[in-house]
């Protein structure tokens, strides 16, 4: 028997760690140390629910689960077999509890491919990762494939980077190939960088070896024998799983001198960059892992002809690699079978806002909106109307209900205005406002822009101060004609992708939500009531019996009594001097006659 | 060659012609900003930052148009290519992108050191742009101030030249983008002051920078002070390569000599006495050559204590480099003070004495064309009580200044001569202005006194020229003499390496820090990258040197009466204590006075 507890950083954050010593501790004592074996595996994906533990063979979902609960889940369930219903997870719908999670809304029409092993085995133990297939592909490929078959093999099966751009991975490595040198790189691009986002740093935890394989295999495709992993120091746990699985693949010959007697050298050393955004952009990373300041370059010369040192390189993503080995285990034509006509195979998306299941997903390409939303994500939060989604990050647009059937794959979602990027996808609903949510991506690309370029630089600074002008009841018509001329210079002038897609949430709110821009421009109203400027804190003078409670509680003083009694009470009421009030909402908390109101 | 079509006028091109480029050769303009380029000096600045230059690429290599536009300084043409430089589009988003700046960029045109000069204003009139559409925060950083160099980052750009000069042309290693975003800018590491960082004040950065976030520091104010003052008497010398140079401020082409101008309009200013560095560049042969052939004896008679080659210390950018880089070779070079500091030094001493001025009394100002002379005027060593040997250093670009303010034209003045005797000079002594110049200075002098014969030819054009590292083995009448010359620091770097390494040998080896030596200095008027400019002047120093009746140092009259009326012998006793000087360490730690 195997009890598998998330081990991921979101598990491990809710005391995940404890569960296991508990479960330890417990079986110990029981004597059943040597028949249940307790396993920290990596994210389950499901991390609305977490900490997850799994008891396998009979295959029983536990979510929520606290370290006081161990005891009873070994007590009632391993020793009798008796599964222990709340802590099972409840069907919100029919509020039915279910035990097998392929039958949750959650992993219904998810489909596992990057994520394959992911909540399955102790990533820190290369043997686990062998007997469900790891490394297999690695041997294929050494023993039956010549290197222009892999490219060949990884072109054929449509795989495309899941970095965000979506170039065709085999022809980036097949560009690379052709440029033959003494000293190439394969570089891992591990500098997740979306915020919200977390797929790689799944993978990486969940189930580090599969990259290791993957590298070691486009090694073998391009003729590199360095691999180098750039990955953002603050993934600890990240960090020290791809470490033990770099020594433990060492220790097994998969990765230094003649790999498993073939002939081919190959190892891997990890780089650790100093979490910028911007690194995440290819050549960018480059000059960060050569000492230099991590800024973008123009290109060509792309990697594939001059990166890393001057040398030949070839840069993917976490999630890219991930797919790699299962491709040529299971072949070309498998991988191609699944997906749309040009996208290819699964994507993984780090599903968070206003929705109720908020976790890690993996679906085919072409699923929809729809369904990510309302039947793997079980809807809106609260049963609040949906607004819009955010997909692809600060890069990314904002879409609309009218978008919802939009299937998920690098066209579609392009042309509806929005990209793919690495997996970022924010579900908003109508306490969202979407001035404030523009803004709020543009704080993040100003923070996050190298200052190189001066569309980049100096324009997304402007775009963000007309943006707070307008959230602070300060912006006119014009102002919103001009931060549609400043995003359509800057998409057309900034130098690398992030200059390039920084206006990308600005132009896509400005089309889908042009109703509130103007809301809050002319009519100096938030209707989401986000954006405090805009408030007015209001005291209803007939509903005021003149207490004082209010004016008590204002810290700022704002709240006088006025000359007015309201019939039927004794004291005079209270009022809000709005020059004052600082909005803080303290005097709607103390009022007990409900007369004061938020306008 | 391939073909591509620029505002549908075809042309044909080399493989690897970047759009601008071509279009240069086609005769369209292209507006740049960031770009830069030093042509036949390997320096090219193209980061593709500013977004000036972006043009429209309406035929791409795959037959469509490309979907953003393109950087045309650093977009390479290919076959069939189509491009618009001047469409509505690229139109618009240049202008944006110049508002852009503008939005972050002081307008204090009126008071700006670059006023006139900037590269942003010519820009902003070339775009017809009349008022700034983004209003909104500007940067603020702490303004620094080294002896030599005023940074204003307040007005950076972020076009990066300064950056790639002082990195890859100087290999100082002072300057480099810091923080993200808005925040960008080019410092020092870690915010510090230039004069904590490892700068040597070459000033190159100053020479490229488009905009007044670089500039000299202003001593015009301070020398006016001093010649109003009935008390002082204030004497001024001038540099050679000021004289080649200066024209240029004044409407003349580049390579017009202007000495005999100069020296009149000094006089209009109300200098009391106008002398020439020129005759301390004599001076410098004399104990630097003298100190050469020392050593070189020394040498071939088997001392193994000698320190060969002798390394020339005219240039106080390179002796700051030496210091900073260089601590375990600080006995190499020569010691003798450079031309500036040695009229400094003749003038507080030899020549108030002789003229009954208390040392207090006198202000000596120097005409550069560099900014680390400013510097160097007040490095500790060169102070007695309290008072240094040059008062002021005003460089080339600064005296223009002053002429103007005075409403003289250089080219309505006549031509006068210096004074004696601090005035008188050799062809010698001119050619210090250009690489290669002092060396073949000190050689002219060397093969005479070590051979006791006439020279058989007085030019060295083996030693002339633009490569930035040049070697040539002169014969001094059966004894080969290895002589090294390099100009820019990274040359200078690579070359001493060599010798750090035992890789080379040399006799001797002049360094100059900028490129071209001094006519290509940070004081010059700017040339905004024309590096025709700086072969003009080039040329113009062996023109004077050419046009002189005596051509060798030893043979200066005023020379040999110095040397009899008071230093006795180059290298003597009275010499080390006024023309010599030593180095210091200074790769952790700087000293300056005041």
């Amino acid at each position: 028997m195997h009890v598998l507890v998330c081990g991921g950083t979101g598990c491990q954050a809710s005391a995940s760690a404890q569960i296991i010593k508990n479960f330890e501790d417990i079986l110990a004592a029981k004597g059943l140390q040597d028949e249940v074996q307790v396993v920290r595996t990596g994210c389950f994906g499901f991390c609305e629910k977490g900490p997850i533990v799994k008891i396998m063979p009979d295959n029983t979902f536990y979510t929520q689960v606290k370290p006081e609960d161990v005891e009873k889940i070994v007590n009632e369930h391993i020793i009798k077999g008796r599964k222990v219903t709340d802590l099972l997870y409840m069907d919100p719908e029919n509020k039915e509890h279910v035990a097998d999670s392929k039958h949750m809304g959650f992993y219904r029409k998810q489909l596992r491919i990057a994520l394959r092993n992911c909540g399955f085995i102790n990533p820190e133990n290369i043997d686990e990762c062998i007997s469900r297939g790891g490394y297999e592909a690695l041997g294929k490929v050494l023993s039956e494939m010549t290197p222009q078959q892999v490219v060949d093999e990884v072109t054929k099966s449509g795989l495309r980077g899941r970095g965000g751009a979506g170039f065709p991975t085999g022809v980036k490595w097949g560009l690379c190939a052709k440029n033959k040198c003494d000293e190439m790189y394969v570089i891992c691009n591990a500098d997740e960088g979306d915020p919200g986002a977390f797929m790689d740093r799944s993978i990486m935890e969940g189930d580090p070896h599969s990259i290791v394989e993957a590298m070691a295999i486009c090694g073998y495709a391009i003729g590199a024998t360095h691999g180098l992993v750039y990955i953002r120091a603050e993934y600890p746990l990240a960090i020290h799983r791809l470490q033990v699985a770099i020594a433990q693949a060492r220790e097994y010959g998969l990765l230094g001198k003649d790999i498993l007697g073939s002939g081919f050298d190959f190892d891997i050393e990890l780089r650790y960059g100093a979490g910028a955004f911007v690194c995440g952009e290819e050549t960018a990373l480059i000059h960060s892992m050569e000492g230099k300041r991590g800024e973008p370059t123009l290109k060509p010369p792309f990697p594939a002809v001059s990166g890393y040192m001057a040398k030949p390189s070839n840069v993917n993503n976490v999630e890219t690699f991930a797919n790699v080995p299962i491709i040529i285990t299971k072949g070309a034509d498998w991988f191609a079978s699944i997906g749309s006509e040009k996208s290819k195979g699964t994507k993984v998306f780090a599903l968070a806002g206003q929705i109720n299941n908020v976790g890690l997903i993996e679906v085919p390409m072409g699923t929809t909106l729809r369904d990510i939303i309302y039947e793997i994500g079980g809807g809106i939060k609260g049963g609040r109307k949906f607004k819009a989604v955010q997909t692809g990050g600060p890069s990314g647009g904002c879409l609309t209900e009218k978008h919802l059937d939009t299937p998920i794959d690098y066209e579609s979602l392009a042309a509806a205005g929005s990209m793919m990027g690495s997996g970022g996808m924010v579900v908003m609903d109508d306490t969202s406002c979407m001035v404030a949510i523009a803004k709020f991506y543009l704080e993040f690309t100003c923070e996050e822009s190298c200052g190189k370029c001066s569309p980049c630089r100096i324009g997304n600074k402007r775009m963000l101060e007309i943006l707070t002008k307008i959230t602070e009841g300060r912006g006119t018509m014009d102002d919103l004609q001009e931060l549609r001329n400043l995003a359509a210079v800057i998409k057309d002038t900034a130098l690398c992708g992030l200059g390039q897609t920084s206006p990308n949430p600005v132009l896509s709110t400005l089309d889908n939500f042009w109703d509130e821009y103007v809301e809050h421009v002319v009519d100096k109203k938030c209707r989401a009531g986000v954006c405090k400027k805009l408030m007015r804190y209001e005291i209803d003078k007939e509903k005021c019996i003149g207490c004082g409670a209010c004016k008590k509680n204002c810290p700022a003083e704002a709240i006088s009594k006025t000359d007015y009694i309201a019939p039927g009470h004794k004291l005079p009421s209270m009022t809000i001097d709005p020059s004052k009030c600082i909005k803080c909402g303290a005097c709607i908390s103390t009022c007990k006659f409900s007369a004061i109101s938020v306008k | 060659m391939i073909n591509v079509t620029i505002d549908n006028k075809q042309i044909q091109v080399p493989e690897g012609t970047t759009i601008l480029k071509a279009a240069r050769m086609a005769g369209i303009h292209i507006p740049t900003l960031c770009y830069f380029e030093l042509a036949g000096m390997k320096f090219e600045n193209k980061p593709g930052g500013c977004r000036v230059c972006v043009v429209e690429v309406t035929k791409d290599f795959n037959g469509r148009p490309r979907r953003n536009l393109a950087p045309a300084c650093a977009t390479d043409c290919v076959e069939g290519m189509e491009v618009l430089t001047h469409s509505a589009r690229v139109i618009n988003a240049r202008r944006t992108v110049v508002e852009l700046i503008l939005s972050d960029h002081p307008t204090d045109c009126l008071t700006c050191a670059k006023s006139g000069n900037c590269e942003l204003q010519s820009l902003a009139q070339y775009l017809g742009i009349r008022d700034i559409p983004f209003k909104g925060e500007q940067s603020h950083y702490r303004q620094d101030m080294s002896p030599s160099i005023v940074r204003d980052m307040d007005k950076c750009i972020m076009c990066r030249r300064c950056e790639n000069m002082c990195n890859n042309v100087q290999t100082v290693g002072a300057l480099s983008a810091i923080n993200r975003g808005f925040s960008a800018v080019v410092a020092p590491a870690f915010e510090q002051d230039l004069v904590d960082s490892p700068c040597v004040m070459c000033g190159q950065c100053v020479q490229v920078c488009p905009v007044g976030a670089l500039t000299e520091v202003d001593d015009t104010r301070n020398v006016m002070a001093a010649i109003n003052n009935p008390k002082k008497t204030v004497i001024v010398n001038t540099a050679p390569a000021t004289r080649v140079a200066l024209g240029e401020e004044f409407g003349m082409p580049a390579g017009t000599i202007v000495t005999g101008q100069m020296a009149a309009a000094l006089r209009r200013l109300g200098f009391d006495y106008v002398f020439d560095t020129d005759f301390t560049a004599d001076l410098t042969i004399m104990e630097e050559g003298t100190e050469l052939l020392g050593r070189i004896k020394k040498f071939m008679a088997g001392d193994k204590s000698v320190r060969l080659p002798i390394l020339t210390s005219c240039c106080p950018g390179w002796v700051n480099f030496f210091e900073h880089n260089f601590p375990d070779m600080l006995d190499v070079p020569s010691t003798a003070k450079s031309p500036m500091q040695m009229f400094g030094a003749v003038a507080k001493n030899y020549w108030a004495d002789k003229m009954g001025i208390k040392r207090e009394d006198l202000v000596v100002v120097s005409i550069m064309p560099c900014l680390a002379k400013k510097y160097e005027s007040k490095r500790k060593e060169f102070y007695k009580d309290g008072n240094p040997d040059i008062d002021y250093v005003l460089t080339t670009r600064e005296l223009a200044r002053l002429i103007k303010q005075f409403n003289l034209d250089l080219k309505d003045m006549p031509c006068e001569d210096y004074d004696d005797p601090l005035g008188e000079s050799t062809g010698a002594a001119v050619i210090f202005g250009a690489t290669g110049g002092v060396i073949e200075a000190a050689t002219r002098t060397a093969y005479e006194v070590f051979t006791g014969k006439p020279l058989p030819k007085i030019d060295f054009t083996e030693l002339r020229g633009m490569e930035g590292i040049r070697d040539a083995w002169v014969d001094f009448d059966g004894t080969p003499i290895h002589i090294g010359i390099a100009h820019g620091l990274s040359n200078a770097r690579t070359l001493l390496q060599r010798v750090r390494e035992g890789k080379e040998q040399f006799h001797a080896i002049e360094v100059m820090a900028c490129p071209g030596g001094c006519v290509g200095g940070a004081g010059q008027p700017y040339h905004h990258g024309n590096s025709e400019i700086i072969k003009k002047r080039t040329e113009a120093i062996y023109r004077e040197d050419l046009g002189k009746p005596i051509r060798k140092s030893h043979e200066n009259p005023s020379i040999k009466k110095i040397y009899e009326e008071y230093f006795g012998e180059p290298c003597g006793h009275k010499s080390h204590e006024l023309l010599h000087t030593h180095y210091f360490d200074k790769s952790e730690h700087v000293e300056i006075s005041e």
